[in-house]
């Protein structure tokens, strides 16, 4: 009789690691499932007034224009700024970028006043391409830290 | 001996079902709040970037575009082209100018399919252009890889 009721015991003892287990399974499913759709976005912001592209207000600070060319499948063929000719490798652009508007980085005062970029892209090129360019051009990663480049971005009229 | 075993395991074997409905009622409105916070589109698979981070504050009066792989453009859950986009957006102006916002408040949100033709979300822009729409997004997905 004694031997029965320690076994009993130990039953007991297991029932409740149970339910325990099911919870935390629980909350391992729940952070399994956030941790795949939460993906973290994030926008490059871009200021495009239609009367902005008709007369443009300061004729002496031109935005730099980068040319991109698609091939017919609409991968990346090549790139030019300023027309020179880059290719298609995104850190030549970044260099480029960085020799046009010096190494120093914008101060916050001066984001209103940066350089601007006008990007005119083949219609059928991919779109990651454009996105590819824009990142290589708005700045660079040091680390942890993002140091920017271009903050003014706008597009060049449709190619049809 | 046998009452004062009995009484705490049966105050257990009460508590235990109503802790796991209780996580499963947690579990559930936590993962629909994360579905509605993505703003996600089936038909949209977003480029990468490594330099973008998530707003710390969201966008003010956003109007969201996703533009599908073959340049079809979706607006609040109905289907547009690039032709017939500008209805949609008027819709939308006319909520903002309701609330009593400018035109030029309206930060347009752009979701386009990374395998998108660059021209098609160019056309797309032109559109909100004309509507009067300044404040554009291009929005992608941050690349943790580098």
């Amino acid at each position: 009789m004694k031997i029965r009721s320690k076994e009993q015991d130990e039953e007991k003892q297991q029932l409740n690691m149970t339910s325990m287990i099911d919870i935390v399974f629980l909350l391992l499913v729940f952070f399994v499932m956030t941790f795949k759709i939460v993906e973290l976005e994030g926008d490059f912001s871009i200021r495009m007034p239609l009367s902005g592209g008709a007369g443009s207000p300061d004729l002496t600070d031109l935005p730099i224009k980068l040319r991109l060319k698609a091939d017919n499948d609409g991968n990346l063929e090549s790139m030019s700024l300023n027309e020179v000719t880059l290719g298609t490798d995104y850190d030549a652009l970044r260099g480029r970028i960085l020799g046009l508007i010096g190494t120093t980085a914008p101060s916050e005062d001066s984001l209103a006043e940066g350089p601007e970029i006008e990007i005119d892209t083949d219609y059928n090129l991919r779109y990651e391409a454009v996105i590819n360019a824009i990142t290589a051009v708005s700045g660079y990663k040091d680390g942890d830290q993002v140091v920017k480049l271009v903050e003014k971005i706008k597009f060049a009229k449709p190619r049809r | 001996m046998k009452v004062k075993r009995q009484k705490p395991d049966l105050a257990e074997g009460d508590l235990t079902p109503m802790i796991d409905m209780t996580f499963q009622l947690i579990a559930f409105f936590m993962v629909l709040i994360n579905f509605a916070q993505t703003e996600s589109n089936d038909q949209v698979v977003l480029p990468n970037s490594r330099l973008v981070k998530p707003p710390e504050q969201p966008l003010e009066f956003p109007i969201i575009l996703h533009v599908g792989q073959s340049g079809s453009v979706f607006l609040g859950g109905d289907d547009y082209t690039t032709d017939t986009l500008k209805v949609g957006l008027n819709q939308e102006i006319r909520a903002i100018k309701f609330e009593g916002k400018q035109v030029e408040d309206a930060n347009v949100i752009i979701r386009a399919h990374r395998n998108t033709a660059a021209g098609d979300v160019q056309e797309v822009i032109r559109v909100a252009q004309e509507a009067g729409l300044e404040n554009f997004a291009l929005r992608v997905k941050e690349d943790r890889s580098g």
